[in-house]
């Protein structure tokens, strides 16, 4: 342990002596989660949305109304012609378009099926996917109702009623699932950053011969080489997680002392990445290379941080299972906006702690080997 | 001329000498393009659901089999008391709970008035309003085909209306066709922005830059010689994940191929002048990687419509998108293979991503004099 404690303060002295890359380390990170909180939001309220309605019934109003009552359309024009429709979608003036056709309410009663269309502008996938979605659930959802009227008329309905409820975001602000998020993934590449080029560097430059003889075990080098940036990494995760607090009302409904427990092992885990790769290199450049195709990327995709692992194919699913931020991201938005204990997550606790073993493990493996 | 052409050889050595950093220079970027593509979608399907039926009749059933056999859903358990399925909820193996009351069945066959319960898990604010949605909807079908059992024999059938949904510009809206071009982009300017900020720091860091000084060759000579052989990877590279857009997503290239490679030059031209830049800037590799990280990668990702679209960026912030050389390339890029237009849609575009290249390379090739003198 003294041993340890002893490489500590020489990687200390290391860090002090470069500045930059200490203010980097501890100030960069809650700045950056200012900017992109900020930045980020695919609230997908208030789409601007155009109506052609050829039929002025009581039922083409209807549909026109549940658009509008479902408070993500923004009815911005009333027009007369398709023409009209496509100049203001080129012109980015409306992002929908809803045209009624002459006949619906005829066609309704007829027994037939009436189409209406539904024009989106689909220049961002990600957000007119789910405009998609969620006019087809009105159009479906209003010719339900409509047939329950027509029918209500002449036999008794038994209404079925939908009470939905939210939790945990009842005004759904997409704010408080991208946070934590952002924090999982600043996290993440700011352990990896600053931990894979730290034993590279020393065979590169040379040092490695006196690492190699140095009277001390491999799982102490390894222990001393991760303490500062621990400590360091920590540090500048609450202060992210307080500055998403301050700045964005990120509740806090969980318990602190879990969060730190489960931020700890996160940390952990992704500066093992970083010892992990840069035991496997023996360039700093490949260091680099390998720790961002690891780290960057599949954070940002496959943590489920943005995009819903429940919607990806199967064997990306099982892919899923090896990034850590996977299950950082369960257990911080579990505790911050649920209020879970730690043991109501403890499958991904778990898989927090196996994660840091892992990699540390196998990082000692490899540099006991290279030691000989 | 002849002093270039040594630069590049030894440069190009000094990759032969690292036999591992191949692989991972064509490998990775079309191992991950291949699986990111995949991934990156936020169509709402599968919705994990947990069931309350509290009433467990064929009525109740028959609604749970709808939610299941539904694309959207896909119903984990179903359990009887309330507090079980609450904890499904908590402990996010469901994001929505669905409960049907005791008297479910009874209602529907004697035809009063029943509401079912949907709780669901805000978290993810646009999945969950899609998926509320949809919940809403397979009930309010399901109360119309229940009405339409019970009108008497020789009744006027009812029609129904349906969407003819049309989206512009992505035809077959697919998250697919959107993000891969996108991660296509980004994994270029990975891998050679990381080789171009390593380029100079290294030789600073090794103590060979001296050499490299008292050498007779230019400032450009070194720049240029540096980049050569990282710009040949590159290049490589773009054929690669190209490739595998084309064929393997089968992402249709609607515009020319031939303007998609010249622009994506410029491109190329425009991260591998930003990495050694950032190399001319730092004065160990570390620097340079954090740098590079924090100060190019992370903005390129969040702030250049790469997944977040920018006009809903506040007003404050979406000036700094117009800085970044990714939010023109994107446009490019997208417009090629989406839109299938040419420079006469984007040329402000193409001209500031030429601007700049340029300019990122001028100011390097200054500071490397600097560094040199």
């Amino acid at each position: 342990m003294r041993k340890a404690l002893a490489v500590g303060r020489k990687e200390l002295h290391q860090i002090l002596r470069d500045r930059r890359t200490l203010l980097i380390l501890l100030f960069v990170p809650a700045f950056f989660l200012m900017l992109y909180g900020y930045a980020l939001n695919w609230d997908i309220r208030h789409v601007r949305l155009a109506v052609l309605d050829r039929e002025h019934t009581g039922e083409s109003r209807a549909l026109i109304s549940s658009f509008v009552n479902s408070s993500y359309f923004d009815i911005v024009a009333v027009v007369t012609s398709t023409n009209d429709i496509e100049h203001l979608m080129d012109r980015g003036e409306v992002r929908a378009a809803l045209v009624i056709p002459e006949g619906m309410s005829r066609d309704l009663r007829g027994g037939r099926v009436a189409q209406v269309q539904v024009l989106i502008n689909g220049d961002n996938a990600n957000t007119a996917t789910t405009v998609f979605g969620y006019a087809q659930a009105i159009v479906r959802g209003v010719s339900a109702q409509l047939q329950l009227e027509m029918i209500g008329g002449r036999a008794l309905a038994p209404p079925i009623s939908v009470d939905p409820r939210i939790w945990y975001n009842p005004e759904l602000r997409s704010t408080l699932f991208l946070v934590p998020g952002l924090i999982g993934f600043i996290v993440m590449l700011s352990c990896v950053v600053s931990t894979s080029l730290s034993i590279v560097r020393e065979k590169e430059r040379g040092t490695w011969e006196q690492v190699r003889m140095a009277p001390i075990t491999t799982v102490s080098y390894i222990v001393g080489k991760t303490i500062p940036y621990f400590v360091i990494s920590l540090a500048s995760a609450l202060l992210i997680i307080l500055a998403a607090r301050v700045l964005f009302d990120l509740p806090m409904r969980g318990s602190w002392a879990g969060l730190l427990v489960a931020l700890s092992l996160f940390v952990v885990g992704a500066l093992g990445t970083g010892l992990l790769v840069s035991t496997l290199v023996d360039s700093q450049a490949l260091a680099f290379l390998i720790s961002l195709l690891v780290s960057l990327l599949p954070t940002v995709i496959l943590s489920g941080f943005i995009f819903p692992i429940a919607s990806m194919p199967l064997p990306i699913q099982l892919i899923t299972y090896i990034v850590p931020a996977r299950y950082f991201l369960v257990v911080l938005r579990g505790i911050v906006l649920k209020g879970v204990e730690l043991h109501t997550v403890a499958s991904q606790v778990g898989a927090l702690v196996i994660y840091a073993f892992a990699v540390l493990g196998l990082a000692s493996v490899r540099l006991a080997r290279e030691r000989g | 001329m002849r002093r270039l052409g040594f630069l590049v050889r030894k440069e190009l050595q000094e990759l032969r000498r690292n036999p591992r950093m191949f692989p991972v220079l064509f490998v990775a970027p079309v191992l991950q393009l291949t699986i990111l593509g995949y991934a990156a979608t936020t169509d709402v399907k599968n919705v994990p659901v947990v069931v309350v039926d509290g009433d467990r009749s064929p009525a109740s059933r028959s609604l749970i089999e709808r939610f299941d056999g539904s694309p959207y859903f896909s119903v984990q358990s179903v359990v009887s008391g309330a507090r079980a399925a609450e904890e499904e909820l908590t402990h996010g193996r469901a994001w929505m709970v669905l409960s049907l009351p005791p008297n479910y069945g009874r209602a529907v066959h004697e035809g009063t008035p029943v509401g079912v319960q949907v709780i669901a898990d805000g978290s993810d604010s646009n999945s969950t309003t899609v998926a509320l949605a949809y919940a809403t909807t397979l009930v309010a079908e399901r109360a119309a085909e229940l009405a339409r059992d019970r009108q008497p024999a020789g009744a006027p059938a009812v029609g129904s209306i349906e969407s003819r949904i049309r989206v512009w510009f992505n035809p077959q809206l697919s998250s697919q066709h959107f993000m891969v071009p996108g991660v296509l982009a980004l994994l270029l300017m990975v891998i050679t922005a990381v080789l171009g900020s390593m380029a100079v720091v290294r030789e600073k860091e090794l103590g060979t830059l001296e050499q490299l000084n008292v050498t007779p060759l230019r400032r450009w000579e070194l720049t240029v010689g540096k980049l050569l052989p990282y710009g040949l990877i590159g290049v490589i590279d773009v054929f690669l994940v190209v490739g595998v857009a084309v064929f393997w997503f089968e992402i249709p290239l609607r515009g020319s191929l031939a303007l998609l490679l010249w622009l994506s030059l410029v491109y190329l031209l425009c991260t591998l002048g930003l990495g050694l830049l950032v190399s001319t800037l730092s004065s160990t590799q570390q620097q340079a990687m954090m740098t590079s990280v924090f100060f190019f990668m992370f903005p390129m990702i969040y702030l250049s419509g790469f997944i977040f679209p920018i006009e809903n960026m506040p007003a404050v912030i979406q000036p700094i998108s117009y800085v970044i050389p990714l939010t023109y390339y994107l446009v490019i890029v997208r417009g090629i293979f989406l839109k299938g237009v040419g420079l006469e849609a984007f040329w402000p575009q193409a001209l500031a991503l030429l601007a700049w290249g340029v300019t990122v390379m001028t100011l390097a090739t200054l500071r490397s004099r600097k560094t040199l003198a």
